[in-house]
Formats: C-alpha cells, sequence, structure tokens
C-alpha cells in the first residue's frame, strides 16, 4: 500500500517538496502522477502562488473541508473513504441476502472441481470426468479450488466427494456463497485503486457529483456481477478485480506488475486471452519503447532490452508456475484440449446477443419466408434448429455455416484496427482502456460459443471511461443496459423475477441519472433513437416475461422470447461496438491528420 | 442528481431487501399441526372466502377459532377477503374449505410474498416518501436519508417479510394519518387512523396521542367558534368511518359483542410467551401470573399504562404541536408496550414507527432505539430461521444511519434534545455537564450486551433446568433499555417548551 508513489511522481514531489504535506488523501496525489504530464504547468504556477499547497487540484476541496449543506447532510465528509466502505459494506451485505436465491448447475461445477482438486493428485485433475463437468479452466483456477476445498472440509466433507454429484446443502451452500463474497474484497480493492487513476477535474461541489464517488458504485454495484456472481454462481468478482488491478496498475505507470496481475489472471481464466493484444501491443509500444518521435510515431532506437527481458520473463515466470507441472507430466495436450472445447457449437443454447445472433435470426427468416413463398423445400432443411435448447452443433438453413476457424478470422480482423490504431497513435494508458473494450467487444462480437456473460468483460473496463467523456458515457449507457439485460434469461425462476427487475432498474437509473448529471453542462447524452431503443426494453421485458406465457405460442415456439431478448439486444451492443469504433478510428484520424 | 432519481433510487433499494428477505423462511414453515403467522393468514382467506360475513367471527364446525380463528378487525378480514379472491382465480387449493389447511409450497409462498409486497407499495412506502417530503427545514439529501433509513428499518422487514405479516398496512395508514394530521388535513388524517385502527386493534396505543392533538387543536381554535365545528367533524369522521367498517357486523348486538371479544382476548393472560415488557421481566422474580387474579391483573396494567402516560398526554393536549405530537406517540405506544395487557413482541413495531419519524430529529437516540427494538424480537426470529437476514438488515440499517447521521458526532446536549433539561438541572446541580458522556457509554454497553447476547443465543445450548435462559435474558435486557428510552422521550417532551419559551425570551 505505501510503496505506491510512481517514479514520475516522486519527480513532481522534487520539484516542490511541500506536496507530500498531505498524503492523506492519497487519491489525490495519485491522480496528479498520472496526470502530471498534463497539467504542471498550472500546477506549478499555484504552488508559487502559494495557496492550496496541500492539493495539486486547485479547486478540488479536501474532504471533509467542503461546507454545502449536502454534503454535510450526507455526512460523507466524516473522512475521506468513508463513503467508499460504506458502498462497499452496503453491497456486500446485498451479497448475503442474495444468499438463499436460485444457484445455476455452475454451483455444482465448482463443487465438482473443489472434489477434484482436493482427492486427486495433480496428474489427474485434467482426466477426471466422473461428472459431465469436467475441469475445464486453467490451473490457478484449479490451484484456487484446491486452496478452498481445505477450507470446505471444515463445512462440509461431504461435499468433497467426487461421487456425490448434485451434492447439496445448506453448509455447502453458505460456504460457496461466503467464498464468492470473501474473494470479492479483491475486487474492491481494485475499484479502490482505479478510482485514483480516474481524472478528477470534473469535480462537482457535491460529493455524489465526483467522477470517483459515481465511478464507485458503477463498479461495486454493477448489476452483471452482482447477478452473475451472487445468484447465478461464478466467480468473476475476483478475476474482474485482477483486470482492473492490472489496468489500475499500468494507469500508474507500474507496468511490470501489471504485467504480471494480467498473466496471472490468465491463468485462472483463459477467456482473458481475448484482451490479451491489447496488453501486449500496448506494453510492447508504451514501455519497451521509452520514446517516441514528434509525430507520435515510434522510435526504433529507443527499444529497452531491460524492460522487455523483464517482461518476458514475469510472462515466462507465471506461466512455468502454473502449465510447469502438466509439461512435465506431458498432459499439456489434454489440458488445452479442456481449456478449448470446440465440439460446442456457435451459439450458446440462449444466443449471446452478438453478430452471430443476428446472422443467425436472419438465416432463421430467410428460413421461414422461403418456406412460405415456395422457395426451399422443407426436405432439404436440416433438423437441429438454433434454438432448441441444447449446446450442439448446428447448421444455417439458407446462409453458409460458421465454422471455428471463420469466427476466430473475424475476431481478428475486428481487433486487428484498434490494435493498429493503440501501436500508431499510443494515447497513454486511456488509449489502452480504449483499446482494451474493442477487443472485449469484438470478440465478444464474433467468438465462437460465447456466453453472454462475457460481456462484463467489456462492460466493466468501460466504466472507467465513461467517468471521462461524454461520448463514452453514452456508449457506456447503451452498453451496460442492453448487455445487462441481455443476462436476464440467466434466471428464469419466478422468485428471482423481481430481484433482477429491481436491480437491473436500480443499476440502470442510477448510472443514467448520474452520468447525466456529470456531464449536464454537455450535449444530451441520448438522442431520440437511442432514447427510443431503451425505452423499448421495458415493452420487451413486459412481452417476454409477462404475456407470452399466457399465449398459446408458448408450446408451440417457446424459443421466441430469447430469440426476441437475444436479437433486441445484439441490435444494442452491435450499435455500441461500431459507436466505440468510430470514436476511436477518427481519434486516430484526427491526431494523424492535425501531426501532417 | 435530482432528488427524484434518488428517491427512486432508495425506494427500489428498499423494495430489493424487502424482496431478498422474503426468500427466506417464515413462521411455522412445515411445522405441522398448527404452523404459524403465515398459516394463520392463509386460514383467514380460506374462511373470509368460504364462509358468509356473519360466521367469520363465530366458533362453528366450518370455523375452528381454536385453530387461528379471526382475531383482528373487520378490515383484516376484508382484506384478507381480496387476496383470497386474488388466489382463487390462480389455484383455487390455496383457500378450498378445510382441506387447504396447512397449505405449503413455492409458489403459493409466492402468492403470499407478494400480496405483502403489494400492501406495502400501495400503503406504507408511499407514505413514508410523502412524510420525508413533508419534513421541514432541512436539505432535500436529507429527506433522502431519512427516507432510505425509515425504509431499511430492519425490524419491520424481518417481521413483514420474514414472519409474516401485514404490519406494513396497519402501520402504513397509521403514518397517513400522523401526516394528515401534521399538515392540518385533520379529517383525512383522522380517516386514515381510523382504517389503521380498523386493521389492528393493537393500533390503540397510537390512538390516545392523536386524540389529545386534535382535541388541543380544537382547543386552540377556541370551542366557542371554529373549534367546536372542527371537533364535530371529526367526531363524524370517526363515527362514519367506523360504521363503514363494522356495517356487515351492526345488525345484531351479539354479533358486535362477539368481534369485540374476539379482539380482546382477556382471558389469554397478562402476556403471552416472553416479550420484553415490564410484567415478563417481573415476572422472573415474581410470579404475578400466578399471584394475583385477572381483574386484578388488568387494573393494575391498565392504571400503570394510564399513569406512565397521562403527563405527556395532558402536555399535548394543552399545547398541540405537530414536533410534540411525534415524540408523545414514542411515548405512549412505549408505555403502552411496557404496562399494558396482553402485549406481542410484535407489537414494538408500533413503537418503532414514530421513533422511525423524530429519526432526522434525534438521530441518535433514534437509531439506538430500532436496534434495541429489533435485538428485542430475536427469540422469534431465530425461531423461524431468520437469523442471517436479521444480522444482515441490522448491519446495513446501522451503516446507512451512521453514513446519514453521524453517530456520535450528534451526541451533545443540544443535539439530544436535553438543553433544557440539563439546564434545569444545573441549578440545584452545577457539575452536571457529563449528561452526553453517559449516554455514550450507556449506549456503548447496551450495544456491546446486544451483540454478546446475540452470539451466545445463536452459539449455545442453553442449560437443560433453564431451557428459556437467552430468551428470558434477551426480553429483560431490552426491557431495561425500554424503561431508559420511556424516562428520555418523557423528559423530552416535558421540557419541551420550556425550552422553546427561553427560546422566545432571548429573542
Amino acid at each position: 500500500m505505501n510503496g505506491w508513489r510512481a517514479p514520475q511522481e516522486l519527480a513532481q514531489a522534487q520539484i516542490s517538496p511541500l506536496c507530500l504535506g498531505d498524503y492523506g488523501d492519497r487519491a489525490r496525489g495519485l491522480n496528479a502522477g498520472a496526470l502530471s504530464s498534463q497539467r504542471p504547468s498550472s500546477w506549478r504556477m499555484r504552488t508559487a502562488h502559494g495557496h492550496r499547497l496541500y492539493s495539486p487540484y486547485p479547486h478540488a476541496q479536501r474532504p471533509g473541508s467542503d461546507g454545502t449543506p449536502g454534503m454535510a447532510a450526507f455526512g460523507l465528509a466524516a473522512g475521506s473513504g468513508h463513503w467508499f466502505s460504506a458502498l462497499a459494506l452496503g453491497v456486500t451485505l446485498l451479497k448475503c441476502l442474495l444468499i438463499p436465491t436460485y444457484h445455476s448447475t455452475d454451483f455444482e461445477v465448482h463443487r465438482n472441481w473443489l472434489a477434484i482438486t482436493h482427492n486427486l493428485p495433480i496428474s489427474q485433475w485434467y482426466y477426471e470426468a466422473t461428472s459431465e463437468w469436467t475441469l475445464d479452466y486453467p490451473p490457478f483456477f484449479a490451484w484456487f479450488e484446491y486452496a478452498l476445498s481445505h477450507i470446505a472440509k471444515y463445512f462440509d466433507q461431504e461435499m468433497l466427494d467426487i461421487h456425490n454429484l448434485n451434492y447439496y446443502s445448506s453448509r455447502t451452500l453458505l460456504f460457496q456463497r461466503f467464498s464468492v463474497i470473501l474473494t470479492d474484497a479483491l475486487f474492491v480493492y481494485a475499484v479502490h485503486e482505479c478510482c485514483k487513476c480516474i481524472d478528477g477535474k470534473r469535480t462537482g461541489k457535491d460529493l455524489t457529483e465526483k467522477p470517483k464517488f459515481v465511478l464507485s458504485v458503477l463498479l461495486l454495484w454493477n448489476f452483471g456481477l452482482l447477478i452473475v456472481d451472487h445468484i447465478h454462481f461464478q466467480y468473476n468478482g475476483f478475476l474482474s478485480g485482477l483486470l482492473l488491478l492490472s489496468i489500475a496498475r499500468l494507469f500508474q505507470k507500474r507496468h511490470i506488475e501489471g504485467a504480471f496481475l494480467f498473466a496471472v489472471l490468465l491463468h485462472f481464466k483463459h477467456i482473458y486471452l481475448y484482451v490479451a493484444p491489447a496488453y501486449g501491443i500496448y506494453l510492447l509500444r508504451s514501455y519497451c519503447f521509452t520514446a517516441s518521435k514528434p509525430d507520435g510515431s515510434v522510435r526504433w532506437d529507443s527499444f529497452s532490452i531491460v524492460r522487455v527481458t523483464a517482461l518476458a520473463l514475469i510472462v515466462f515466470l507465471v506461466s512455468a508456475l502454473s502449465l510447469g507441472p502438466f509439461l512435465a507430466l506431458n498432459q499439456l495436450p489434454q489440458v488445452f484440449s479442456r481449456l478449448f472445447p470446440f465440439k460446442r457449437g456457435l451459439c450458446h443454447a440462449y444466443w449471446a446477443p452478438n453478430f452471430w445472433a443476428l446472422y443467425s435470426a436472419l438465416d432463421k427468416a430467410l428460413c421461414v419466408t422461403g418456406l412460405e413463398l415456395k422457395l426451399l423445400d422443407p426436405s432439404q432443411i436440416p433438423r437441429a434448429s438454433m434454438t432448441s435448447g441444447l449446446v450442439q452443433q448446428s447448421q444455417h438453413t439458407v446462409l453458409p455455416s460458421v465454422s471455428p476457424s471463420a469466427t476466430l478470422i473475424c475476431t481478428l480482423i475486428a481487433i486487428l484496427p484498434s490494435v493498429f490504431c493503440l501501436w500508431f497513435k499510443p494515447q497513454g494508458p486511456r488509449g489502452f482502456l480504449r483499446c482494451l473494450v474493442l477487443c472485449a467487444l469484438s470478440s465478444f462480437m464474433f467468438g465462437w460459443h460465447v456466453h453472454e456473460k462475457a460481456i462484463l468483460l467489456a462492460i466493466l473496463p468501460m466504466s472507467l471511461l465513461a467517468v471521462e467523456k461524454a461520448g463514452d458515457a453514452t456508449i457506456f449507457l447503451i452498453l451496460t443496459t442492453t448487455g445487462h439485460y441481455s443476462l436476464f434469461p440467466l434466471l428464469f425462476t419466478a422468485p428471482e423475477l423481481p430481484i433482477k427487475i429491481l436491480l437491473m432498474s436500480l443499476f440502470t437509473v442510477y448510472s443514467i441519472s448520474s452520468l447525466r448529471t456529470l456531464f449536464r453542462k454537455e450535449k444530451p447524452l441520448f438522442n431520440w433513437m437511442e432514447t427510443l431503443y431503451l425505452l423499448g426494453l421495458g415493452p420487451l421485458e413486459v412481452c417476454c416475461e409477462f404475456l407470452f406465457p399466457f399465449t398459446s405460442w408458448k408450446l408451440k415456439y417457446p424459443f421466441i422470447p430469447l430469440l426476441l431478448t437475444s436479437v433486441y439486444c445484439a441490435v444494442g451492443i452491435t450499435y455500441a461496438w461500431i459507436r466505440l469504433y468510430a470514436s476511436v478510428l477518427t481519434g486516430c484520424l484526427v491526431s494523424k491528420t492535425k501531426k501532417h | 442528481m435530482e432528488s427524484w432519481t434518488w428517491m427512486t433510487v432508495v425506494v427500489l433499494l428498499g423494495l430489493t431487501v424487502r424482496w431478498t428477505v422474503s426468500l427466506n423462511s417464515y413462521s411455522g414453515a412445515g411445522k405441522p399441526p398448527m404452523f404459524g403467522d403465515y398459516e394463520a393468514q392463509r386460514h383467514w382467506q380460506e374462511i373470509t372466502l368460504n364462509l358468509p360475513v356473519k360466521q367469520w367471527y363465530f366458533n362453528s364446525s366450518d370455523n375452528n377459532l381454536q385453530y387461528w380463528g379471526l382475531d383482528y378487525p373487520p378490515l383484516t378480514a376484508y382484506h384478507s377477503l381480496l387476496c383470497a379472491y386474488v388466489a382463487k382465480f390462480i389455484n383455487p387449493d390455496w383457500v378450498a374449505l378445510h382441506t387447504s389447511r396447512g397449505y405449503e409450497s413455492q409458489a403459493h409462498k409466492l402468492f403470499m410474498r407478494t400480496t405483502v409486497l403489494a400492501a406495502d407499495l400501495l400503503i406504507y412506502i408511499p407514505a413514508v416518501l410523502l412524510y420525508c417530503y413533508s419534513l421541514k427545514e432541512i436539505s432535500p439529501k436529507r429527506k433522502i436519508a431519512s427516507a432510505l433509513c425509515i425504509l431499511l428499518y430492519p425490524g419491520l422487514i424481518l417481521i413483514d417479510y420474514g414472519h409474516f405479516q401485514y404490519n406494513s398496512v396497519s402501520l402504513g395508514f397509521a403514518l397517513w394519518g400522523v401526516l394528515g394530521v401534521s399538515c392540518d388535513w385533520d379529517l383525512l388524517g383522522s380517516l386514515a387512523f381510523c382504517l389503521a385502527l380498523n386493521y389492528k386493534q393493537m393500533e390503540l396505543y397510537h390512538s390516545l396521542p392523536f386524540f389529545c392533538f386534535l382535541l388541543g387543536k380544537c382547543f386552540k381554535k377556541g370551542l366557542r367558534g371554529k373549534g367546536s365545528a372542527l371537533f364535530i367533524r371529526i367526531a363524524c369522521t370517526v363515527v362514519a368511518s367506523f360504521l363503514l367498517c363494522w356495517l356487515p357486523f351492526l345488525t345484531e348486538r351479539e354479533h358486535a359483542l362477539q368481534v369485540v371479544r374476539r379482539l380482546f382476548p382477556v382471558d389469554r393472560g397478562l402476556f403471552e410467551d416472553k416479550v420484553a415488557n415490564i410484567w415478563c421481566s417481573l415476572n422472573v422474580f415474581l410470579k404475578i401470573k400466578d399471584i394475583l387474579p385477572r381483574h386484578i391483573q388488568i387494573a393494575i396494567s391498565f392504571c400503570f399504562t394510564f399513569l406512565s402516560l397521562l403527563p405527556a398526554c395532558i402536555k399535548l393536549t394543552v399545547q398541540p404541536s405537530a414536533k410534540g405530537f411525534r415524540f408523545t406517540l414514542v411515548s405512549c405506544a412505549l408505555s403502552f408496550f411496557l404496562f399494558s395487557f396482553q402485549v406481542h413482541e410484535k407489537s414494538i413495531l408500533l413503537v418503532s414507527l414514530p421513533v422511525c419519524l423524530v429519526l432526522t430529529e434525534i438521530p441518535f437516540m433514534s437509531t439506538w432505539f430500532l436496534l434495541v427494538s429489533t435485538f428485542s424480537m430475536l427469540p422469534l426470529l431465530l425461531k423461524d430461521q431468520l437469523l442471517l437476514p436479521s444480522v444482515v438488515t441490522v448491519m446495513a440499517f446501522l451503516i446507512a444511519c451512521s453514513t446519514f447521521f453521524p453517530m456520535f458526532e450528534n451526541t451533545s446536549e443540544e443535539q439530544l434534545q436535553l438543553k433544557s433539561f440539563a439546564v434545569s438541572v444545573r441549578r440545584h446541580l452545577p457539575g452536571f455537564t457529563f449528561l452526553p458522556r453517559i449516554i455514550q457509554c450507556l449506549f456503548l454497553s447496551s450495544v456491546i450486551t446486544m451483540i454478546l447476547l446475540t452470539i451466545l443465543s445463536v452459539t449455545l445450548d442453553p442449560p437443560q433446568k433453564l431451557p428459556d435462559l437467552f430468551s428470558v435474558l434477551i426480553c429483560f435486557v431490552s426491557c431495561v433499555n425500554f424503561v431508559f428510552f420511556l424516562v428520555y422521550f418523557n423528559i423530552v417532551i416535558m421540557w419541551d417548551s420550556k425550552n422553546g419559551r427561553n427560546r422566545k425570551k432571548i429573542d
């Protein structure tokens, strides 16, 4: 905690030792570090004039000295960070209240992994197949389950029996739920670090109108994380925490640490491979090359061998630690076959709202119209329908079927422009973050067998961008609202229906109104089309979950609500993706032409 | 952000907490033959739907009063009937006569929980929001903060959504009454309060302050002119609303009497189970129940109740004010809870409601009281397997209160509303400056005792000789706290106007 002072910041401290006087509010101190390159002149001027020496931000008052009645009323002024702990504790308590809710088969998946890692030697972890839920996460996650299992045995020994399939007891439930809640501490810490990284110049007079506050709520109270982790059951909290922490470290210029955290994260859950290009290019371009030419292009002679060796060593050591034992056992092919199961279908049982959902819907529509107009021969249509609900390979009827390699190529093509942008026009950590979100979104759009939960990979880092720029806020709001809505089918049981609707409205109302307040001086966040689209989610929910079950179509076409949800959300997410891409590319091109 | 979006956020948060608590177990789940309050409410739906109004309160072959016979006023019965119609529409098995006894299923639980949420959403929550908006002299943010704290009060949530009852209906009506009366819509206020009274007879705890406040208002306007007109109008409203509610039962004298007998079951004894009032606590040392005959018990409890609430009521009649009204509501309800005959542990909610209303004025004491009130119901909550939601909601409430109304910064004499009391004591005892200090110490020791007792009763099995050891201890400790609060609130009420007069003098 205390070793966080970045070199640059220390350099600044030497300019005026006075600024070290107030490190009580570390966040601001750090902001100064992160932004020093942008604002040194005004800062120095202020110190020279001698007022507000303690704060690098002239118009940002110290917490506690904000004398507005609203602040005092909220009592959050009592001390810096007090509001943060209230927010974190509040959401933790909400998580505890969610313990008795429905949990999906992922609960059994993780119970099974606990049993496997607890009872078997490493050599059999990736071979064991008693349960259909075999271990398909990288080794660090297996070790994580191994560690958990040694606590689990004090709760209920029974859950650690491999053959005890679908075992359930209240103690098992408590243990599993609390393991998610407690590991979320890492996420809370990461959010705390992230809040230090964002631009604090847009400070409102009221605490609740400060970007830091808004960001903490957007991340800590994220609807998607809440329902996926604490109702559906998964461990995305601490994994996202690792990702955010590594992003924060890159913002703080602690590149080695950031790289290390990301390498570790990759070996926890390989889905983060999607954003690896952003990390690779950014670290190579902005860390290994220590300088740029005046026009922003790379100076090849500034390549630092030391830095690249350090990075390579870190990545190599982490990988060796994770995969080494399996290499020694000659099991790597088996591990990889478990990690990348290409036997599953293009889309999940419920289509994730991405490009392929639109593609499949188009295919379906063409098929139906073809049959109506008698252009297609019914006998030639394959039986497997995309929405039958089973995870299986399925074929398209009219449009060409999609192979895994095709999706891979599409994904790569979609990622390339953003990566090029990052290389040719590096814009600091913010440019990197933009690229990271684009990578996550592009792979969500075109990936093979994408799960709707993967949208969180884009939503969480995007929150950081949203509180800094109005344009990003618009994209973020469209992305989160549709992305979160597309998670609704995860919870299909009646008792959870009010919870998901209430929590979703809570998050949506808060995010929209807080970001609108944050950017109230700029033009409205949404145009009429976007407003209409977002409002349309309400009627869609009513139709899908309140009206449709009472219609006669329920038995004949049970998949219609899922199809509608998926296609409707796919439109919004595609739109957000295109807008984000457009903003990144124009930013890239405009600055290029400016330089010329 | 505008204040209405904050209010939306607050309401959504309150609703989320309510619904997540409702996923837990309810009273008497899977415990034949008597089950619990959940079955009682379901049984009332069955009775009101299938039997004619005449038979609701009478014992018959179809209506065994020994098995959760209807013992609440008519409005509760009508509400049950309304729910029963909906239940019959969804699944007639839920309310079938005789055969539905002890019916339990996931779908039915969902239905019952939804009825509670609907009632809450229609009656209690709007009243809370309107009340917070109508608060004067505080910033919009503080209004929102107090709305959040009131909506997060764990006692009501746990009893309504965990244990299963419809307290939010009667308390909501009472709150509408408070709102009406304090905003000078006296007729609407008294109508709302009559509805509350006709929903649960326990609302009588609040009736005296209402009566005294309205009477005081009439006196203030002058008995000759407007005052008596107002008095007559209020009286007519009250009589009319009562007549309306009791209409089906007024055809025969015997019928109405039977309802009254059902509402006030005198033969059930001085107190039931373990309740944190004086009689139950005294029972540890002195078995009053066995020593004294019943009519003397009634007389004693009546006398004590009457004497303890007399000063505050007289004061309110002589000097009616909205603030005094709220405080008198607290002290009267507390007197009733501590001294009256046949008190349930859940009746503490009737005290908690007015305490919620003074949250912005005395945040420290209110928070403390609300914590103790929830703690006093711990044996009940433990019996219903609501430990986890109880602990979580209490902590959430504490965090909300201490975030918005910093606790230890608000313990000066001024903020405890004890300034004028301390001043008058200092006339005789010049060294009397340690009051805030004492109160802080009392708070700490009270909280520590509560935490310790909670941990003990959860982890340890009581000794075989004393199976009720922990619940008796909990009641005793809560009772001591409540007596302290009774004294405190009476001091605040009695010294209030002097403070005002002093201020006027200074002005």
